[in-house]
């Protein structure tokens, strides 16, 4: 059986030594971080892609410099002025 | 004379956890440090972390500034977002290390608050983070909890310490 994953509680109005608790997630709690897990990933995805289209414009807009060629508007706005 | 004194400190043991909870926080100091050295779970390099107060995601706003070791970049996040730390892919045995100070913790005021982050990482990507954040609640600060932001356990090794800063 999968291990159900805990949250560490410290309860601060208890003697020292007796404050920390290690706490079952609810079915709630782990469902939202089951949601979060796979939005971050979807983000994820999408932040990669972004990253590689930004270098990948980057990288034809040095080529194009170079060569004398005319840069898109995409291309020229990867410069920094 | 501001005196400065260790309320608790939590490691995370071996099985992970998915969050750290400081609960009933004395209300006799003044302001709170919290000093986190945290490594996420997550199969990547980096995660996300976040802060939320008396178990509320609401009314949080931050901006921040961040480097990443290429670029910079400056933006706001309103799920409590504190900066970026290492995860499970990062360079072995390496924790981020984050330090946020809460001022006026007690006061019936909207609460501040300011965090230093740096993730360990040796390599290019490796993020760096200033971060000014705004708890828009009367409340006292009774409850602070770490998590992150895909859900990810903290890992074994990982602490967390919160600090009261009492004035005289």
């Amino acid at each position: 059986m999968a291990e159900v994953p805990v949250k560490i509680v410290v309860d601060l109005s208890k003697p020292k030594g007796e404050r920390e608790s290690i706490i079952p997630l609810t079915k709630a709690e782990i469902d939202e971080r089951e949601a979060m897990a796979v939005e971050a990933e979807a983000q994820r995805v999408t932040d990669e892609a972004a990253a590689q289209a930004l270098t990948d414009l980057k990288t034809s807009a040095r080529a194009k410099l170079v060569a004398g060629e005319p840069l898109t508007e995409e291309e020229a706005a990867t410069l920094v002025f | 004379m501001a005196v400065k004194s260790l309320i608790e400190t939590v490691t995370v043991g071996a099985g992970g956890a998915a969050s750290i909870e400081f609960a009933a926080i004395p209300q006799a100091g003044s302001d709170l440090m919290l000093v986190i050295s945290l490594r996420s779970g997550r199969v990547a390099v980096a995660e996300e972390y976040r802060i939320h107060f008396n178990g509320s995601t609401a009314n949080l706003t931050t901006r921040y500034l961040e480097g990443d070791g290429s670029t910079v970049a400056s933006a706001t996040s309103a799920n409590g977002f504190i900066g970026i730390g290492g995860s499970s892919t990062s360079t072995a045995s390496t924790f981020g290390n984050q330090s946020i100070y809460i001022s006026n913790y007690t006061s019936s005021n909207f609460k501040s608050f300011s965090v230093d982050s740096v993730m360990e990482n040796n390599a290019t990507t490796s993020y760096q983070d200033i971060v000014a954040g705004l708890w828009s609640s009367t409340a006292a600060i009774t409850s602070i909890t770490l998590t992150n932001g895909t859900g990810s356990n903290w890992l074994q090794h990982s602490t967390a310490s919160l600090y009261k800063i009492k004035y005289d």
